[in-house]
């Protein structure tokens, strides 16, 4: 086909793709199936949040993963937040896709300063490196991951540097720079 | 480059220096370093503006065959030591050339893991401002680099002689 | 054997550390070791107003620059909650389906070059400099121009660029084809690409794979059709996808997707709509020089809007483009300031490199070239 024939406008096709509030059908499903866990639902800007508990974050998820209507196969992105001085001091944040629903969901669950959520790298592979770097950068450990280390920053430096009491220049910025080699 | 610490001065010094900057000014080779955003000029000028029309045909993978270094991009508090090995693999005589903001002054990170500059861990010949900077600014720091080449003289090297006793 | 490719090589395409672990010739164990390039710009960002990080993101995936600016400002815009006029979608989509032809040329001349067909380099770069001069032009830096801007583009196309555009496009097709007589149908380039480096489909969904590398495996998955931003759903253009998961099938579809792009430059060429380039905002536009230098409300405005930013609602938004990778987001945390609160990038290179031990184990030795390059990976957006 030449370049020329495409030159005609196409109707804008829907895709089938809901808007995120349309979630419902997720989020009443996750509430049937998990009453207790899941915390507060929130929506902005069409996108929905939904709080759970830490300690069922692992059945959540392998049950988004293996639920044959929602089949959220693609983890998108593991991060954490931290939201110094409120305890609990994390907030890991779990977002979602679904390539058969075109939808996008996003979980999050508190974690604090000295306590550990579980991995969920037996559900998402991609997910070993999501949690290294949230350990990395902030701190934050897993149970159970097959190999928790510094991924960004390397072994042995102290502290983790998106903390919000970490500043920016480093702690040794005054100080000349001398490499070990 | 053994030789050239033994050397006296002698009356046919500046014939032999002319010959020996000669031969080296045109025929620089750089060991590839490009880190970061200003690796990708770094190569605009290797392929698209030639730099072998300078002598500098060849970007050698390997320290050890290589005159100058082009340290193109952020040099990050990981891959210091690595820098400085690299560095020290090189035989004299060598150069450095910070190409970029980042190599020059840490560039606009200013932040936890960055060097502030290489030249806190190297010695730097030329410094080439930019973010990036053009490629013709490369070529501009090669026609300096051969100038200041032209200006060396071999009984400079004999202070080298005694840094290169062997630490054993 | 334990086999060290270290930092400092010239065909992982940055500062890339992969320790290997040999039987022989035969790849037992890979294990990828990034974070040579970690600046720390999510941590940079967070003591940023809105406008300052946008030149941050240009220095992510540098070969993508036009894309990284998209994403940003897109979600910054999702935050805020602004409408961007057509024009500047469109020209958006422009310079980003440029953007895109730029990346996937430098893909292809480091690939070839890798693998040792080192006549295409240079042909490739000789069209990317086409490409740059345009950018040069329209927003004043070839890597990094930085031309968007929240609410829409900063400058608008000076005269005689939209003909530079048209010859672009108009050769484009050509040189394609001379790329494709060189390689596509080589005996050498078959034997080391055709089967080698395969990931299922299964494998490339679990791994967060996203981009060619997973259209490549079969999966039609991109963020332009499933979830469109900026006007893509008025052009018209197809997905090329793979089947078997190679780094042959990786190559064709990257330069179908070349085809396609030219498609789309051509379109929204054509199509180019008349009107504003950047929202009419006055808590986010600059107002026009002229008036500050003269109107004291004008004044105000702009130093406002410089010196203290845009407040944002609290909040949280998730915005994705397809990046020439993959896909790239931004995942925005306002809390009521000017500063985002936490800025994380979700970007596919990190995802698809971490899909690199389950590519390569059982290959042999030389095959961790080929499936570097296929993978298509920039470790300024991989370490951030």
């Amino acid at each position: 086909m030449s370049v020329r024939q495409l030159n005609r406008l196409v109707p804008t096709p829907d895709h089938g793709r809901k808007s995120m509030t349309e979630t419902n059908s997720t989020v009443k499903k996750l509430k049937g199936k998990f009453p207790s866990s899941v915390s507060g639902v929130e929506t902005f800007r069409d996108e929905v949040n939904v709080i759970v508990q830490k300690k069922d974050i692992l059945e959540i998820c392998r049950f988004l993963h293996s639920d044959p209507d929602l089949q959220y196969h693609l983890l998108t992105d593991l991060c954490g937040v931290d939201l110094f001085p409120q305890t609990p001091r994390f907030e890991v944040v779990y977002l979602l896709c679904s390539m058969k629903n075109k939808e996008r969901l996003r979980l999050k669950a508190r974690v604090g300063e000295h306590e550990s959520i579980s991995s969920v790298e037996s559900v998402w592979k991609v997910a070993n490196w999501y949690e290294r770097e949230a350990y990395d950068l902030l701190g934050i450990s897993f149970e159970n991951h097959p190999d928790l280390r510094r991924i960004m920053m390397w072994d042995g430096y102290e502290g983790h540097p998106l903390r919000k009491d970490f500043p920016v220049e480093g702690p040794d910025f005054d100080k000349p720079f001398v490499p070990e080699v | 480059m053994g030789i050239e610490t033994y050397l006296e001065k002698t009356p046919f010094m500046p014939a032999l220096d002319w010959i020996v900057n000669w031969g080296r000014k045109y025929s620089i080779w750089p060991v590839t370093f490009g880190l970061a955003c200003c690796a990708l000029e770094m190569m605009v000028t290797h392929i698209v503006l030639d730099i072998g029309r300078f002598g500098s045909e060849a970007f050698r993978p390997s320290p050890r065959q290589s005159d100058v270094m082009i340290v193109a991009g952020t040099v990050t508090k990981k891959m210091a030591p690595m820098i400085t090995r690299i560095y020290e693999q090189m035989p004299e005589p060598k150069w450095v050339i910070a190409f970029g903001a980042c190599a020059c002054s840490g560039g606009i990170f200013k932040t936890y893991s960055v060097v502030q500059g290489v030249d806190q861990i190297l010695p730097v010949d030329f410094y080439i401002p930019g973010c990036p900077p053009k490629p013709e600014a490369l070529l501009a720091a090669w026609v300096k680099l051969q100038k200041k080449i032209e200006k060396e003289t071999l009984a400079d090297r004999k202070d080298v002689r005694g840094s290169l006793e062997l630490k054993v | 054997m334990t086999i060290n490719m270290g930092p400092q090589h010239p065909a992982t395409h940055g500062v890339l550390r992969v320790v290997l672990e040999l039987d022989g010739e035969v790849i037992v164990k890979a294990i990828p070791h990034p974070g040579h390039l970690h600046r720390g710009i999510e941590k940079l960002a967070e003591s940023k107003t809105y406008h300052q990080a946008i030149p941050l993101t240009d220095r992510l995936d540098y070969t993508n620059a036009m894309g990284n600016n998209l994403a940003y400002v897109l979600a910054v815009e999702k935050l805020l909650g602004i409408e961007v006029p057509k024009r500047a979608q469109y020209l958006r989509v422009m310079m980003a389906e440029l953007q895109r032809i730029a990346a996937h040329l430098i893909w292809l001349g480091t690939h070839a070059l890798d693998i040792g067909a080192m006549t295409l380099i240079f042909y490739n770069f000789r069209e990317r400099e086409d490409i740059l001069r345009i950018f040069e032009e329209v927003a004043g830096g070839r890597l990094t121009p930085t031309y968007l801007r929240i609410g829409g583009v900063s400058k608008d196309l000076p005269e005689g660029t939209e003909e530079k555009i048209k010859a672009f496009v108009q050769a484009f097709p050509d040189h394609v084809k001379e790329y494709e007589t060189l390689l596509t149908k080589n005996i050498i380039w078959l034997k080391r690409t055709k089967g080698v480096g395969i990931i299922s489909k299964e494998d490339a969904i679990s791994w967060g794979v996203t981009g060619p590398t997973l259209r490549g495996s079969g999966v039609n998955y991109d963020v332009r059709k499933v979830f469109p931003y900026s006007s893509y759903e008025e052009f018209d253009f197809d997905i090329p996808i793979g089947s078997v998961g190679d780094v042959y099938d990786r190559y064709i579809v990257r330069l179908r997707e070349m085809e396609w792009s030219n498609a789309i430059v051509e379109q929204a060429l054509e199509r180019l709509p008349k009107g504003p380039i950047i929202a009419n905002d006055p808590r986010i536009t600059l107002p026009p020089k002229d008036d500050v230098l003269q109107d004291i409300a004008a004044l105000i405005r702009q130093f406002k809007i410089v010196s203290e930013g845009v407040q944002a609602p609290k909040g949280e938004v998730y915005a994705s483009v397809e990046a020439s990778k993959g896909e790239l987001g931004f995942y925005l945390v306002g809390d009521g300031s000017s500063h985002p609160y936490r800025f994380r990038i979700r970007t596919p290179s990190f995802a698809n490199l971490s899909a690199l031990p389950k590519m390569i184990e059982g290959n042999l030795i030389a095959d961790v070239i080929s499936v570097i390059g296929s993978i298509d990976i920039v470790l300024g957006e991989i370490d951030r």
